[in-house]
């Protein structure tokens, strides 16, 4: 599904990573750890170019998204993103928050649809009968949209049990709370894909099992997920791969059985034998 | 204080039986059509000019419009806003061939002036808001520009809210130099009033109480303005 080729990041003189190569499938749970300042973050933020690489190329739906020449927002869609800090739009309530891209990017489209069927209409004035062109269907209209989007995103709300927050700003809902809405704000797109960086860092203790349990459902619906963690009884339990970071390269890579029973790599037997 | 009770008088006949008060009217419409109309066009352009210079700027297009905004920036605060009417009004549009009124160009001019100002004003505010807030919405696949408009200026705005008071606030008080440029504000207004009754006490007086009272009132529209927009902070 995504394609990781000799990917390379830069800050200024600094390499960041090393030449990074992977491929994920769908249906993936891919956990990816590593000591601090390691490229984790970087790695992940490339992956949707959030950072543009400054080497190798990012295969996504058979285009290289890494190039600057691709229009980046359009593969974002496919991949959602979940924040260490939530970034919940704090200006938006909870309900507003999961609508605003789905409806957007739902009314651009029959914006464009629209126009171009006014042009084709306008064209078709000067073509012959059996030359004349189709029209683009348009089977929705933007009160059509918002109430699709609404529904779907109480029953998104529903599911995390926050309906009747709906309506309430980000700033009054506890770190748990709202970082199960940047969850299914994500989940609003239909993504094919949800990279988490360190979703659970900045929560207090108590509130980490609800996130990680929602995450959990997802990764048995099928969901492919890419995971930023320190969480490592969830990489054991949830993940089927798991990556080990480290100075910008995969030191090592496998299945978590494999990966916490018998690791390899120096670097990871000392690092898993600080954090366990 | 028999004295003061004659010039109150003079001034009263002046302003009510010589048409006095229609002058003040329309003064006091144009020293706050300037300052509003001046403000919106500030509030635009400065906006425009503010999201414009947080561009991350490794392209080229963003650097050149960046090096023009810089200047742009530069040229009007560096120079008296008299100096700005003055040049606009017997410089600049004469050579263009455009003849507009006085009070077009006082419009015209603060517009410009203030969108300098604002600029800044707006650039810091941008500047305040969170960058995860501009990293979310581009995650969920929001353009550069929507995000700006939808998520961060919003926010900045909030942020900004006091000090745009006060640049409205001194929009409102600059004003006083439209004159310049033959445009007829609260001070050409109570100017004629004076003149007609060689008596400059009373009219300077009352045109500083109007002067109080308008800046009174828009701090009070500010206040009011800034309570309702703080409801997404509030618990509830
Ligand atoms: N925008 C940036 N500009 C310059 N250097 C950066 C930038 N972002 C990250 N770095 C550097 O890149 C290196 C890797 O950072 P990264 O955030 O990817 O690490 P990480 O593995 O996620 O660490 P942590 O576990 O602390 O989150 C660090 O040395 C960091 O200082
Ligand atoms: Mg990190």
């Amino acid at each position: 599904m995504i394609d990781v080729i000799n990917l390379r990041k830069q800050f200024g003189d600094v390499q960041v990573l090393n030449g990074i190569s992977i491929k994920i499938e769908k249906g993936d749970i891919m956990c990816v750890i590593g000591p601090s300042g390691s490229g984790k973050s970087t790695f992940l933020r490339c992956l949707n170019c959030m950072e543009d690489p400054t080497g190798g190329s990012i295969i996504f739906h058979g285009e290289d998204i890494a190039d600057m020449k691709v229009d980046i927002n359009k593969h974002r869609r496919k991949m959602g993103m979940v924040f260490q800090h939530f970034n919940l739009f704090n200006n938006k309530t909870v309900i507003q928050n999961i609508m605003l891209a789905p409806v957007f990017v739902q009314c651009q489209d029959l914006k464009k649809a629209k126009r171009k069927n006014s042009l084709t209409k306008l064209t078709n004035v000067f073509r012959k009968a059996q030359n004349k062109k189709e029209l683009v269907p348009i089977t929705t209209t933007k009160a059509q949209i918002k109430k699709e989007a609404y529904e779907h995103a109480m029953s998104l709300l529903k599911r995390i049990g926050l309906e009747e927050k709906a309506d309430v700003y980000p700033s009054t809902l506890s770190g748990g709370q709202k970082q199960r809405v940047a969850i299914v704000r994500a989940l609003a797109m239909n993504p094919e894909v949800i990279l988490f960086d360190e979703p659970t860092s900045a929560l207090d203790p108590e509130m980490v099992g609800e996130v990680l349990d929602l995450m959990k459902a997802l990764a048995k619906e099928g969901m492919t997920m890419i995971i930023v963690t320190h969480e490592m009884g969830f990489a054991r339990e949830v993940a089927n791969k798991v990556l080990f970071i480290d100075e910008g390269q995969i030191l090592e890579s496998g299945a978590p059985e494999e990966f916490f029973g018998n690791p390899k790599n120096p670097r990871l037997k000392e690092f898993l034998s600080k954090v366990l | 204080m028999g004295n003061f009770d004659q010039k109150v008088n003079k001034f009263l006949e002046i302003f009510i039986e010589q048409n006095g008060y229609a002058k003040v009217v329309e003064g006091l419409r144009n020293t706050i059509m300037i300052a509003v109309l001046g403000l919106i066009i500030g509030i635009v352009i400065g906006t425009v000019i503010a999201a414009v210079r947080v561009i991350p700027k490794y392209k080229v297009l963003p650097k050149v419009l960046n090096g023009f905004c810089s200047f742009y920036v530069g040229l009007f605060r560096g120079t008296p806003i008299v100096v700005q009417l003055l040049v606009f009004y017997y410089v600049m549009l004469p050579l263009m061939g455009i003849r507009i009124s006085g009070l077009q160009v006082a419009i015209l001019v603060f517009g410009l002036n203030s969108g300098a100002y604002i600029s800044e004003i707006m650039r810091g505010g941008i500047l305040s808001v969170d960058a995860g807030q501009m990293e979310a919405g581009r995650a969920v696949g929001l353009g550069y520009w929507t995000t700006m408009l939808r998520i961060v200026i919003p926010q900045a705005v909030k942020n900004i809210l006091p000090t745009m008071g006060n640049e409205f606030i001194a929009l409102i008080k600059e004003t006083s130099v439209v004159s310049f440029v033959g445009a007829a504000d609260l001070y050409v207004a109570f100017n004629y009033i004076g003149s007609n009754s060689y008596e400059f006490m009373v009219p300077y007086l009352v045109m500083a109480i109007i002067y109080i009272i308008l800046v009174l009132i828009i701090s009070a529209g500010i206040k009011i303005m800034e309570r309702s927009l703080r409801k997404s902070d509030r618990r509830n």
